[in-house]
């Protein structure tokens, strides 16, 4: 690891003061530490946001939950709000990584990081997030623009994730048995008027599948998926999982999803 | 007094474990030490034209820079393999040189090139980083298969071949073939597994300016053997100025038999730079270089009659051995492997192939179960497709095929001096319901899932020693075991050993057993192992041997103990010896009832006082203290043997395949802590079942890892397992006087094959190859739906 400055601001002002083109937010530190320590990635200053409260906690309105930058996925997970409001949310923290992954990784982390395989991003999408930052709110399938990349600008902090509550909701994973993140991870979400299925593990980024969230929209039942064929194109093809084979889960999972629902 | 072995008694390392007081190597620090960083290969294969080492050198903090040039000056030799293997055309095996570190061609990724010591750690990767290489990167030979199509990686190894090696009657095989009534025949691929041991390699080397003397803490399971071959071979220092020090260590599994690169690297330049050394793996130094385990290509046939009886075996591997052989990396794939191939059956004939090529990937060496579970996975895939194809019953067929008699004279080389086949299948099949099976592969059924199950009933060859035995076989030194037992003059006793505890408990199994022989409580014994300065020498920690060989030297040092006792007690009470019962710690006269504790005869060893009334207790002929060692050499193997079952579930929409039931009976003979032996018993199984279904080493086609970290490279984890159902039967060696069987292995030996003949079962005998990912089983699914419509 290369040697950078350490900050530990106290609120958003003073880290965003620091923030630069070489500087680093730091929130759980899964991913990033491990990349400086492999020297693929290094800073000039590292900003450690753990410390500003502001950016920690859990808030439930009528319609909406809001899950704040820096809440551990643990918190999520565990959360009777959250398990009241949006199960489904729940379900998605408490099976993330491993337990260690879980008691530091944190929502801001995973949704600035958008690791293609990532969790949160499918649910952020599903359940017409909107994300918070210190300059403006965003929407969801505006934010996840690419692999690993987002609409943040450099230095722009993720200050909060704001849930729509859906009417019902599941997600289904099939880990990676290696890293445990998500090989294809479905977020069903049914909202008053339309259905949302997020996608994934599948593709370079996450994405809504159209198809299956118009039939569902119209008839929101397994039969009206059943024979629906997800094409395998585009989709990623690695060591651990062929493109055909996401494909098959893509469409299995969204069925299971529908049926916990 | 209640005998100690056989009870389950806690673990004395346990305290230190669980408490996290265990000292490491990478715990160990030198005053004034530094830090060694080593510039390793990113190519799998190239030449090497020129290393600079400038920048480096003025790097700050840089203490100093060492390449293959220095090494090579300073003449100090490379790694070794440990065993000479002749082809069958007798020719001797062709071994290249492995250079600690690489001069002119690098021929693994990973492999070191030079190494940059520096004041910190972080000083020591900047100045890392600064040593330019030029390399010409030329094409790397990777899959074994074809190794022997491809251009020679080493100077002098045409075809890649290390050696083509027979064992075995082609012409009998040939015969007993004619007269089958059907072949059965498997192609298979054991797949290359990487070892890791949860704590990485690592060295720490202390010179001492003034006695000239090395101290070399590292993680090995052989300290002694370490010692020799860096001295005899490595030239790094005679072997009274070498000391190495293994202390605890973290799991070897075989990875850490090897003495290697980077020991003898910095073993040799903290002499040249007179400043001490640390060097600790990082996890992916871990995966790029510990040796790897497996790796075979195998091509096996078993010629049966209709009613399933077996008439003969033929085996046709290649093994990959990496881009060098090292100690155990070529006997592995032969007599480890091929003896052991025709299992636990009477054939009439056999014969195993092995060729045994280069490529340029990481060595592979011994890993838990070295050789026989490549052996059982070829003989129980086979068993397993037998019974398939002939419409037997998959035990049914085993028993048919068991030998009833003991000793058993296996087809190739061995010779079983005890067991009971048919016993352990018979409890292993009522452990695990088999009878009921039918009924839960209805009911999975029912749920749109597929149940198998899975049988192997396995033998090994462990306790690896016989020096007789293992030297014919081409071994370059013996392997018994060493050990001495010093009654300490105020009752307490040091048991040292030559075999190195890296998770095998031998701090609590070795006490009880000085324990039982010495009359006195487990608590007044230590075990001391893994120091040279200490412990007389010793052979190390592999092939189950600890307890069947080492173990036995203990006992064999106790009873000269008491022998001893004996005589001074006599002299003490004032009777002939002949008089003298030595019983729970106690010397008796037998007719007087007068009685000595050790403890008092020990004192009185070390006190031989003359004075006034005092006479010497020493009797005439015999020295003051109570010390003696003992070097055992068994007269053969111990054949640890057994039936394991599995059961598996798979659901056809992901391929995902759960193991639900799991069950092992085995036969280790006596054995000192079923608790430990359980724990062994698991240990292996899980990893086993990790081989099976979940670790797979891939390699792209130029030679890169693409599984070195465990974002990618798949450990199995407790939620991988059912809880397992253990299950012993005893049958006790008769080569060694407690009877003992080594049971370190056989759960990785006998769980790969249990667990793929369960998901070939639940297939309907679609072969799939390990590891059984859910994508391959899922794919197979589909296979056999679009066949069942075909034929609907
Ligand atoms: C072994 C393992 C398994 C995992 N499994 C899963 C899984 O199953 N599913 C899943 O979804 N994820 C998984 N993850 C990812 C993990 O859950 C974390 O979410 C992720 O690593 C990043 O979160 P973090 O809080 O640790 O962020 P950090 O590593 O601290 O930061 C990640 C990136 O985001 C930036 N950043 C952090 N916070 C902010 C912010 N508030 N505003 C702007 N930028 C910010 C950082 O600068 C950095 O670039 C896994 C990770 C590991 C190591």
């Amino acid at each position: 690891m290369k040697s950078f400055n350490y900050h530990a601001p106290k609120d958003v002002k003073d880290a965003s003061k620091l923030a630069s083109s070489s500087s680093a937010f730091l929130a759980g530190g899964m991913t990033t530490i491990p990349s400086m320590k492999l020297g693929l990635a290094s800073y000039k200053d590292v900003i450690d946001i753990k410390n500003i409260k502001k950016l920690s906690g859990i808030k439930v309105s009528g319609k909406t939950v809001t899950v704040g930058a820096t809440t551990k996925h643990v918190e999520v997970a565990t959360s009777k709000d959250v398990k009241k409001a949006i199960p489904a949310l729940a379900k998605l923290a408490g099976n993330i990584g491993d337990a260690q992954v879980r008691n530091r990784g944190t929502i801001g982390g995973s949704i600035s990081n958008n690791d293609p395989s990532a969790c949160y991003p499918s649910a952020c999408i599903a359940l017409n997030a909107v994300i918070h930052t210190n300059k403006r709110k965003i929407d969801a399938e505006k934010f996840f623009t690419g692999m690993f990349e987002t609409a943040l600008k450099s230095g722009e902090l993720v200050e909060a994730v704001e849930f729509q509550i859906p009417e019902k909701a599941d997600y289904q994973k099939h880990p990676n048995p290696a890293s445990r993140y998500a090989i294809i991870g479905v977020f069903v979400a049914k909202h008053k008027k339309d259905v949302n299925v997020a996608v994934t593990g599948a593709k370079s980024c996450v994405y809504i599948d159209k198809d299956l969230s118009k039939k569902l929209s119209s008839n929101f039942s397994v039969s009206a998926i059943e024979g629906t064929e997800v094409k395998s194109s585009g989709m990623n093809s690695d060591m651990h999982a062929s493109a055909e084979y996401r494909a098959n889960l893509v469409s299995l999972y969204t069925k299971k999803a529908v049926e916990a629902c | 007094m209640a005998s100690l072995v056989g009870s389950r008694v806690e673990r004395k390392e346990d305290t230190r474990f669980l408490q996290g007081k265990g000292r490491y190597t990478a715990d160990i620090n030198i005053a004034n030490q530094t830090y060694a960083v080593f510039v390793r290969s990113p190519h799998a294969r190239a030449k090497i034209k020129s290393v600079d080492t400038s920048k480096a050198l003025k790097s700050s903090g840089v203490v100093g820079v060492l390449t293959g040039k220095e090494i090579a000056e300073d003449k100090i030799g490379g790694l070794i393999a440990g065993w000479a293997i002749r082809s069958e055309d007798g020719s001797e095996m062709k071994v290249p040189a492995n250079p600690p570190l690489a001069k002119d061609i690098a021929n693994f990724v990973g492999e070191p090139i030079a190494v940059v010591f520096a004041e910190t750690l972080d000083e020591a990767k900047e100045g890392a980083e600064k040593v330019k290489v030029d390399y010409k990167v030329l094409k790397a030979v990777v899959d074994p298969a074809e190794a022997m199509k491809s251009e020679a990686i080493h100077d002098g190894v045409d075809k890649n071949l290390c050696y083509d090696w027979l064992l075995g009657d082609r012409k009998a095989v040939d015969e007993a073939f004619a007269k089958a009534d059907k072949i059965i025949k498997v192609d298979l691929i054991n797949n290359r597994l990487v070892p890791n041991a949860m704590e990485p390699r690592a060295c720490v080397v202390d010179y001492n300016t003034a006695s000239e003397e090395i101290t070399l803490y590292t993680t090995s399971q052989n300290p002694h053997l370490s010692r020799l071959v860096m001295s005899a071979f490595g030239g790094v220092a005679p072997e009274n100025k070498l000391r190495v020090v293994a202390p605890d260590v973290g799991g070897g599994f075989g990875s850490k038999i090897n003495v290697y690169n980077e020991e003898i690297v910095c073993s040799w330049a903290s002499k040249k730079i007179e400043r001490p050394i640390k060097w600790v793996a990082e996890r992916t130094e871990s995966f790029l270089t510990d040796t790897h385990g497996r790796d075979h290509v195998t091509h096996a046939e078993l010629a049966v009659t209709n009613d399933g009886k077996f008439l003969g075996f033929k085996n046709e591997t290649i093994a990959n051995l990496g881009a060098y052989a090292r100690v155990f990396g070529t006997v592995t794939p032969t007599y480890l492997f091929g003896p052991c191939a025709t299992g636990v059956y009477v054939i009439p004939a056999a014969y195993s192939n092995v060729k045994a090529v280069y490529t340029n990937t990481a060595p592979v060496d011994a890993y838990r179960g070295a050789g026989r579970p490549e052996a059982t996975y070829t003989i129980e895939r086979l068993v397993e497709k037998a019974a398939m194809e002939l419409g037997m019953d998959k035990t049914e067929i085993r028993m048919k095929n068991f030998p009833t008699q003991f000793p058993f004279k296996q087809t190739l080389v061995h010779t079983v001096d005890s067991g009971d086949y048919v016993a352990g299948l018979e409890k292993a099949k009522q452990m695990a319901d088999y009878a009921g099976f039918e009924a839960r592969r209805k009911k999975s059924e029912a749920n749109g899932k597929l149940r198998g199950i899975g049988v192997s009933s396995y033998f090994e060859a462990c306790g690896i020693a016989p020096s007789a035995a293992v030297m014919s076989l081409g071994c370059g030194v013996g392997l018994w075991e060493s050990a001495e037992v010093r009654f300490n003059p105020t009752g307490q006793i040091s048991v040292f050993t030559g075999a190195h505890s890296h998770g095998q408990s031998h701090d609590t199994t070795f006490a009880q057993i000085a324990a039982d022989e010495l009359g006195v409580p487990m608590e007044n014994i230590d075990v001391v192992h893994g120091d040279t300065d200490k412990g007389t020498f010793g052979m190390g920690t592999y092939g189950s041997r600890s307890l069947t060989v080492g173990g036995i030297a203990i006992v064999n040092a106790c009873k000269k103990i008491v022998a001893k006792g004996k005589r001074v007690a006599a002299k003490m009470l004032e009777v002939n010896e002949d008089e003298i019962e030595f019983k729970d710690g106690e010397f008796v006269a037998l007719k007087s009832n007068k009685k000595k504790t050790i403890g008092e005869v020990a004192f009185a060893c070390y006190l031989p006082g003359q004075r006034d009334e005092m006479k010497s207790p020493i009797p005439e002929g015999d020295e003051p203290g109570l010390i003696e060692s003992s070097f055992f050499d068994p007269a053969n193997f111990s054949f640890p043997a057994g039936s394991h079952i599995c059961e598996v579930e798979i659901d056809p929409e992901t391929g995902n395949v759960k193991v639900e039931k799991y069950t092992a009976v085995d036969d280790f003979g006596r054995i000192v802590n079923p608790m430990i032996v359980e724990g062994q018993v698991h240990g292996g199984i899980a990893q086993g079942i990790g081989q099976a279904l979940h670790e797979n080493t891939q390699y792209d086609e130029t030679g890169q890892l693409m599984t070195a970290s465990y974002m990618d490279y798949t450990m199995p984890r407790a939620d991988n397992f059912p809880e397992f159902n253990l299950g012993f039967t005893c049958t006790h060696a008769t080569s060694n006087p407690l009877g003992v069987k080594g049971c370190g292995e056989a759960g990785a030996i006998a769980s790969p094959p249990t667990v793929m003949n369960a998901v070939i079962d639940a297939l309907g005998g679609q072969e799939i190859s390990m590891p059984a990912t859910a994508e391959k089983v899922w794919k197979a699914c589909k296979s056999i739906k679009k066949s069942n419509a075909k034929a609907a």
